[in-house]
Formats: C-alpha cells, sequence, structure tokens
C-alpha cells in the first residue's frame, strides 16, 4: 500500500490525531470538554455509518445500543467494588451487545422503512422498561455513580483527569474507528456495500445476506455500546433520555449532515451538529433546535450526500 | 384473578375513545403514505400544533366548534405548504429521505411550539360538560361525542374518497402514478391536497384530544409512535385496515392497563407490531397479497 491516495490518506490521519491529541491541552474547559463530547457521540455515528451507509439499512433505534452500553458501565460500577474500567467497558458491551442481537435477530428480517420504524419501536421498547423499572434502573432520574480509575494492574493507576480522560476517549475512538475500517475494507464489509447496490443480486450469487445483516447490526451495535460506556465514563450518570428514539433521530442527522458511507463524515456531522449547537443557543438559548433542523432538512433535499460528500465533489471538479 | 365486569364494560369504552381518536391520526398518516410514499415523522406534530391552534382559537372566540373547523383548515394549510416545499423536491427519491426531512421538520415544529406557547400545559374547555353514570363512575358524555365525531370525519373522508370527483383523483394516483398522470390528473396537485387533508385531520384530532389531557408541546411524540404501529399493523396504505388496528390496539392497551401501569401498556402494542412484522408484514387487517 505504497499508493499515493493512501499516503496521502495516512498523513491526514496523523495530522488530525495530532491535533486531537493536543488540544485539550490548549483549549479552555469548557471546548475541551466540547471536543471530548464530539468523539464519543461521532464514535456513535461512526457505529451507525456501517448501517446505514455501507449496508443500506436506516436504523432509528440506536439510542437503544447506545443506553444499554451506559446503563451496563452503571451497572458495572455500581455492583462491583473496587470501580474498575475494563469491567464497566466489558459490561456495557455485554449489554449492548445483548441488545444487538435481540433486535437483529427479528429486524433484519424487513427492509427499507419496515427495518426503521421496528428499529425505533425496540428502542422505545427499552425505553419503556428502563423508565418504568425504577428499582433497577433509577426510572426518570437515572443512575449516577464515581469515575473509575484508569488502571492496568501491576503497571500503572491513576483518577482520571480531564485531559487524561480525552486521550483515553480518543484512543477508544481511535481504535475503533481503525478497525471499522478494516472492516469496511475487508471481504466482509464489500458484501455489505453489495448487499447495499443490489440485495437481491447477492442473494443470487449466494451470500446469505440475511446472516451477514445480523452480523452488521450486531457489531453496529456493540461500537454503539462502547460509545455508551465513554459517555457514561465521562458525565458519571446514565439517563433514559439516551434511549429515548430523538437520541436515535440526532445520530441519524449526523450522518446525513456529514455525509454516510465514509466513517469520517459521521464525525465531521457530530461536530458540525454540536458546533451549530453552540452558535445557534447564542441567539435562540434553548429553541437552538429550531435553526438546526431547518438546515438539516435543507441539507436532506440539497445536500443529501452531506458535507463530506459535497467537498469531495467540488475537490474532485 | 377474576376481573370485575363493570372494570371491563369501562375499559372496553376507553379503548374504543382512544383507539377512534388514534384512528383519525393514523388514517391521515396512512393516507400519506399509501399515495405519495411519504413517511410523516411530523404528523405528530401537526396534531400538537392543531391542538395548540385549537386552544388559541378557543381562548379569543370561546366557541369549541369554530376553534376545530379553525384548527383543521389552519394546519391543512400549513400542511399544504410542508408539502409544496419540503416534499415536493423529494418526490421520486428514496422513501427514507422522507422520513429524514420530516424528522427534520418535526424538531422545528415541535421546538417553535415551546417556544411559542412555553411549557406549561393548556387546556381546552369540552363543549358538553355532561356526565351519565356507568356503574361507579361519572362517564363524560364528551367522551362518547369524541368517539363519534372521528367516525364521521373519518366516514366523510371515506365517502369523498369513495364517490368524489376528487377523491378518485386521489385514488387513481395511489393506483398508478404515471398512468393518472397521462389521463389528465394534475398528479402535484393531488399530492398537495392529500398532504393538507391528512394535515387537518390530524389538526382536527388534536383539538378533539386537547380536553383529556391538556395540551403541550410532546403530546404529539406520544401519538406519533402509536400512529405508526397502528399504520404497520394495519397495513401500510390501508385506511380500514388502520382505523381496526387503531381500535384493537387501543382495546389491548386499555385491558393491559388493569394489570399495569398505563405506560407499560404501550409495551402491548409494540409486541403486537413485533408479531405482525415477523408474521404478517402486508398487515393484520387486510386481505392475504395474491
Amino acid at each position: 500500500m505504497t499508493t499515493r491516495p493512501a499516503r496521502g490518506y495516512w498523513i491526514g490521519f496523523a495530522v488530525v490525531l495530532a491535533v486531537l491529541v493536543l488540544a485539550p491541552l490548549v483549549l479552555p474547559e469548557f471546548w475541551r470538554r466540547f471536543v471530548t463530547e464530539i468523539l464519543i457521540w461521532g464514535l456513535l455515528a461512526m457505529s451507525l455509518d456501517i448501517l446505514i451507509g455501507y449496508t443500506g439499512m436506516v436504523s432509528f433505534g440506536h439510542s437503544a445500543f447506545f443506553g444499554l452500553g451506559m446503563y451496563g458501565a452503571a451497572a458495572a460500577l455500581l455492583t462491583v467494588r473496587p470501580p474498575n474500567l475494563w469491567l464497566a467497558i466489558l459490561y456495557g458491551l455485554v449489554g449492548a451487545g445483548a441488545v444487538a442481537v435481540f433486535v437483529a435477530y427479528f429486524s433484519t428480517r424487513l427492509r427499507d422503512i419496515y427495518f426503521a420504524i421496528t428499529t425505533l419501536v425496540f428502542s422505545q421498547i427499552f425505553y419503556v422498561i428502563i423508565f418504568t423499572w425504577t428499582e433497577v434502573t433509577g426510572g426518570e432520574n437515572g443512575l449516577g455513580f464515581s469515575q473509575p480509575a484508569f488502571a492496568i494492574p501491576g503497571v500503572v493507576s491513576a483518577r482520571f483527569t480531564p485531559v487524561t480522560l480525552h486521550w483515553f476517549v480518543l484512543a477508544v475512538v481511535t481504535v475503533s474507528y481503525l478497525g471499522l475500517r478494516r472492516i469496511t475494507q475487508s471481504p466482509f464489509g464489500m458484501v455489505l456495500q453489495s448487499i447495499r447496490e443490489n440485495e437481491p443480486r447477492t442473494r443470487a450469487i449466494g451470500y446469505h445476506v440475511e446472516r451477514y445483516k445480523i452480523v452488521a447490526v450486531m457489531l453496529s451495535g456493540l461500537f454503539a455500546g462502547l460509545a455508551g460506556v465513554l459517555y457514561a465514563l465521562q458525565n458519571k450518570f446514565a439517563a433514559p433520555d439516551f434511549v429515548f428514539f430523538l437520541v436515535s433521530g440526532e445520530v441519524v442527522v449526523f450522518n446525513v449532515m456529514g455525509g454516510m458511507g465514509t466513517l469520517v463524515g459521521p464525525v465531521a456531522g457530530a461536530a458540525f451538529f454540536f458546533l451549530l449547537r453552540e452558535l445557534f443557543s447564542r441567539f435562540f438559548t434553548e429553541y437552538y433546535l429550531i435553526p438546526v433542523g431547518i438546515i438539516f432538512t435543507l441539507m436532506v433535499i440539497f445536500v443529501p450526500q452531506g458535507l463530506l460528500g459535497f467537498l469531495r465533489r467540488r475537490l474532485n471538479q | 384473578m377474576t376481573i370485575p365486569f363493570d372494570l371491563l364494560l369501562i375499559q372496553v369504552i376507553n379503548g374504543i375513545v382512544t383507539g377512534m381518536i388514534l384512528a383519525l391520526v393514523a388514517s391521515g398518516l396512512t393516507l400519506i403514505f399509501g399515495i405519495m410514499d411519504v413517511v410523516n415523522f411530523a404528523h405528530g406534530e401537526l396534531f400538537m400544533l392543531g391542538a395548540y391552534l385549537g386552544s388559541t382559537v378557543f381562548l379569543t372566540t370561546g366557541n369549541f366548534w369554530v376553534a376545530l373547523a379553525a384548527a383543521a383548515t389552519g394546519i391543512g394549510l400549513l400542511g399544504a405548504v410542508i408539502q409544496t416545499t419540503t416534499l415536493r423536491p423529494l418526490l421520486g427519491r428514496d422513501p427514507l429521505t422522507t422520513i429524514l426531512a420530516t424528522f427534520g421538520l418535526s424538531l422545528v415544529l415541535q421546538n417553535y411550539a415551546l417556544w411559542q406557547y412555553g411549557p406549561v400545559p393548556r387546556k381546552i374547555n369540552e363543549p358538553i360538560t355532561g356526565h351519565f353514570s356507568l356503574f361507579y363512575l361519572e362517564y363524560p358524555w364528551y367522551r362518547l361525542l369524541v368517539a363519534v365525531l372521528s367516525a364521521a370525519i373519518i366516514g366523510g373522508l371515506w365517502l369523498f374518497m369513495k364517490y368524489g370527483k376528487y377523491g378518485i383523483w386521489i385514488r387513481a394516483t395511489t393506483q398508478d402514478r404515471v398512468m393518472a398522470a397521462a389521463m389528465g390528473i394534475p398528479v402535484p396537485l393531488v399530492h398537495t391536497v392529500v398532504f393538507a387533508i391528512g394535515a387537518a385531520m390530524a389538526a382536527a384530532s388534536g383539538v378533539l384530544f386537547g380536553p383529556l389531557t391538556g395540551v403541550n408541546h410532546a403530546m404529539g411524540l406520544d401519538f406519533i409512535l402509536r400512529a405508526f404501529i397502528v399504520v404497520v399493523v394495519g397495513g401500510m396504505g390501508n385506511l380500514g385496515g388502520s382505523i381496526l388496528a387503531a381500535i384493537f390496539l387501543s382495546l389491548l392497551e386499555a385491558f393491559a392497563s388493569i394489570w399495569v401501569s398505563p405506560a407499560q401498556a404501550v409495551i402491548v402494542s409494540f409486541v403486537v407490531l413485533i408479531l405482525t412484522l415477523l408474521f404478517r408484514p402486508t398487515g393484520l387487517f387486510v386481505p392475504t397479497p395474491k
């Protein structure tokens, strides 16, 4: 892989990574937190991109995986003494993975709008369960817990500071990104893309389409759960609001704004969304979704390929 | 555990009343989907804005019926504007893009309502305040009136679709868009009018529903989900199926709420939806496609 575009890609990757590593050292408190949040939401958006951009299935239920990741982490941090970071990640992944298996099994039998509605309904089922099962989940108030220390047994044990937490999140997101990128370029990823392009033909060639779709939803759910764990670690709480379907909708918004099927696009979309939110919060206070919603709707009509797709087309001209 | 008969009967009536309102919302949604392949995520917001517009008109005129008519007309016009500006450019694209566009709209409309009307719920007074005694309850006549009115509106729509000239245009467009256009039917206009009718029906149900629980900016969210479920269970684009499904699901939820809280009773609808999608994805109340 010594071709020109590949080298250009890795240089760009290194530059962006270096900027993100250095960012918390120079940014003030508010913006440091802002960048960390974008990375977490970006990971969630990337996980959805596997479905929307690569397999052509629009999921409106990613909040379920994200939320189960949060509550899984909460379960580990509240029940195991002393709180263990790796156990929190494990519990979160198990929670999100279990839900993903369940959702994938049922929803992948359906296509297009039906898939979107089924995933939406599944996420609402989990929302209702979490919202009403107060004894276990804390109901409307959610669960609060303390941050675990970053510990590798026998090597290091240190409490998280905002800067080291940012680096930890960055490391997890970067590794996830490289993993997802590898997956999309693997033969498996190629099959997913061929399902997007022409499902009957993929089936006719002899691929077991349903099995590929189930694995795609599960993979996507696992990464979404990982994002949920990171969010729980950063904010030290888990709340039912994050399982509500509006969160899923926002993640779809990130994907459409940034550009589907690019992996980087959804992260850019998340950054764009949060920057718009900051900008319009100045003028519209909590009603920032009015202008942001208008911009999003206009983008669906006029820039359906998203910011990144738009830029790419411009550069190629 | 045995269930007392009176409790069962009360829940049947409750289920039918909410089922009729839901049927009114869902029939607009299914009409819009059946004719232009648009999944209208903003339908719940049209329902909510209709209730707000109704409450505003009600505050100034004091007449419930004027409020009902004004809300239906106003939101119908808003629907026409939304269709021409947002959905017409998306015609012929993947139906999924219409979900995205209308989701964006629903965010805008919902936050607009919060901004314009504030977070405090509003109240619309019932036009008739009488009660009749039903076992140990004083059951308001208004609830029954709601069911009858909803049925009347849906019946009116059905007659219009069956016998009206424009109704025939609409059905022709549903069956074959290209052929209808070739026969001289102004298809873009038909789309706009259908969206306006669907929006007006959502607004009317919002006003009818207003006196039962009060009007707030989040009432659309709850209804849009249930309307989606109804539309899928009844068969996308199938008017009769939607109405039956609305009543069926509301009855099930009403029975379930004898044992569990209403918030948990929703799960029954979810389960019915999933079973429908697994075993009969074309809808429960439609003849098997050949």
